[in-house]
């Protein structure tokens, strides 16, 4: 008995080392990442490494039991933003041919504020210590109490959609108004008359076209079930609407935007963004009315637990739908930049 | 043991000093952007390492396990990333205009160009 309890120990003690010895190595690697781009001068291998930097922080983020974060940064850092910059670039230049700003200054000032910022480290609690203050707060409720009150394994999904529903809120908000910026930049100062009807230079890799067209309907399924499973496994709202994006977004791609547009009808996708917020918020307002506070879903039903249920699938129908729009229409709207971007710079350089 | 209880942190630190030098050392737009990315993501590390527990597991409830990781900060950064790309694509929409307006994304030959300008006003 006691030769056994020391076997599991010893393999306990083991898994831990080998923990600890990925972690040392991927966070190594991230350093190296961040480093090199600080000296690279060519902006296309910069979001290139920006791509790698945020997929090895998503297997870190794995190893940090964070499993919710590294599906939405894997999805979102690697996939769209790098999407998006490449985007940028092909309109603002590949190379930054410029000198640094007094490289050396900076460099002091970088040096200093990091020297600081250590000995601040000095007296913070060791890693993976189970008696931070950061662990003894409100997380120990979440852990024990969340089975009970809400009736769902995942805590994550809790904590986001019920406990802390009105900050999510906030930040759906957040997106929503990110994109109208986006769309008061790019859509309404562009001329209507260039507009190509030719396909995206990728339509002629067959095996690329006919590969994605196999993929494109899985990835879609995929975000549904994200989406519905949110509850139980890692996944929700969030991450569903970025993976139904990039399928839309896969498809803009290969068969040029203009194609796309006929496809996803920009006006219903610009009215679906602001209806994912206002299905979030009505819940709220649902929920003032039956005599509960703002967000309270215990006051949805009779059944306390029938009603939290149904709020969190509810709000987090409306932070995928919300989501899901704003990527899609984010990247529709630089991409059509482009020809417009470039055609007038064309012109501008032939006048000069 | 000391070096590795604060090692996550250091590392946190190195990351978020190279995002800082991009944003103030170089002059390309597009690039400060990353350099803020970086910067944003070094945070997203910490608050995730502050979570981890050791010895614990994903913080999905199941009757097998007893010790999780702290949920809290999950929910902070999960909402953070998404919230991030979104206010990033704003960043690179001004870029963009920019970039059609001053015909360059380069600090210095922006600010040069608007000297000119209000020297000519004048």
């Amino acid at each position: 008995m006691d030769a056994n309890l020391a076997r599991s120990n010893q393999k306990k003690i083991r898994s831990r080392a080998i923990e600890i010895l990925i972690n040392v190595i991927l966070l190594a690697f991230l350093a190296i990442t961040a480093l090199s781009l600080a000296f690279t001068k060519d902006l296309f291998a910069s979001v290139m490494l920006t791509g790698i930097y945020s997929l090895l922080s998503a297997a870190f983020f794995v190893l940090m039991d964070a499993v919710d974060v590294a599906f939405t940064e894997a999805a979102v850092g690697a996939g769209i933003s790098t999407i998006l910059m490449v985007t940028t670039l092909t309109m603002t230049g590949r190379y930054e041919n410029r000198k640094l700003h007094h490289p050396l200054i900076a460099l002091c000032v970088v040096a200093v504020t990091g020297v600081m910022l250590i000995i601040g480290t000095m007296d913070m609690p060791a890693f993976g210590s189970d008696v931070a203050p950061a662990q003894v707060h409100v997380a120990p409720y979440y852990i024990m109490q969340s089975g009970e009150d809400i009736d769902i394994p995942n805590i994550v999904t809790s904590v986001l959609a019920s406990y802390r529903g009105f900050d999510t809120f906030g930040e759906v908000v957040v997106v929503f108004t990110a994109v109208v910026g986006v769309l008061a930049l790019l859509e309404f100062s562009r001329k209507e008359s260039d507009i190509t009807e030719k396909p995206a230079p990728m339509f002629q890799h067959k095996i690329l076209r006919i590969v994605s067209k196999i993929l494109i309907p899985p990835i879609m399924l995929f975000a549904l079930y994200v989406q519905f499973h949110g509850e139980y496994g890692p996944g929700g709202g969030f991450q569903a609407g970025v993976i139904f994006a990039s399928a839309i977004i896969l498809y803009a791609m290969l068969f040029g935007v203009e194609q796309t547009r006929k496809a996803v009808s920009m006006p219903v996708v610009k009215v679906f963004a602001a209806l994912g917020v206002l299905i979030y918020g009505s819940v709220g307002i649902v929920s003032m009315l039956n005599g509960g506070n703002y967000l309270d879903y215990n006051a949805l039903f009779e059944n306390d637990i029938t009603g939290q249920h149904v709020g969190i699938i509810i709000i987090e129908l409306g932070v995928g739908i919300t989501v899901a729009t704003a990527m899609i229409l984010i990247f529709l709207t630089f991409a059509r930049r482009i020809g417009k971007s470039n055609s007038n710079s064309g012109t501008k350089e032939g006048t000069a | 043991m000391n070096f590795l209880e604060q090692y996550n942190y250091w590392i946190v630190i190195l990351l978020m000093m190279s995002g800082f030098y991009i944003v103030i050392a170089h002059g390309n737009l597009v690039k400060k952007l990353m350099g803020l990315t970086i910067f944003q993501t070094s945070v997203f590390i910490l608050y995730i390492s502050v979570s981890k527990v050791i010895g614990g597991t994903a913080p999905i409830l199941n009757d097998q396990y007893t010790v999780y990781s702290n949920p809290l900060p999950h929910v902070l950064i999960l909402t953070a990333i998404v919230v991030g790309v979104a206010t990033t694509a704003l960043g690179l929409a001004l870029a963009v205009r920019i970039k059609e307006a001053y015909g360059t994304v380069e600090e210095d030959v922006i600010q040069e160009k608007d000297l000119q300008q209000e020297g000519s006003a004048e």
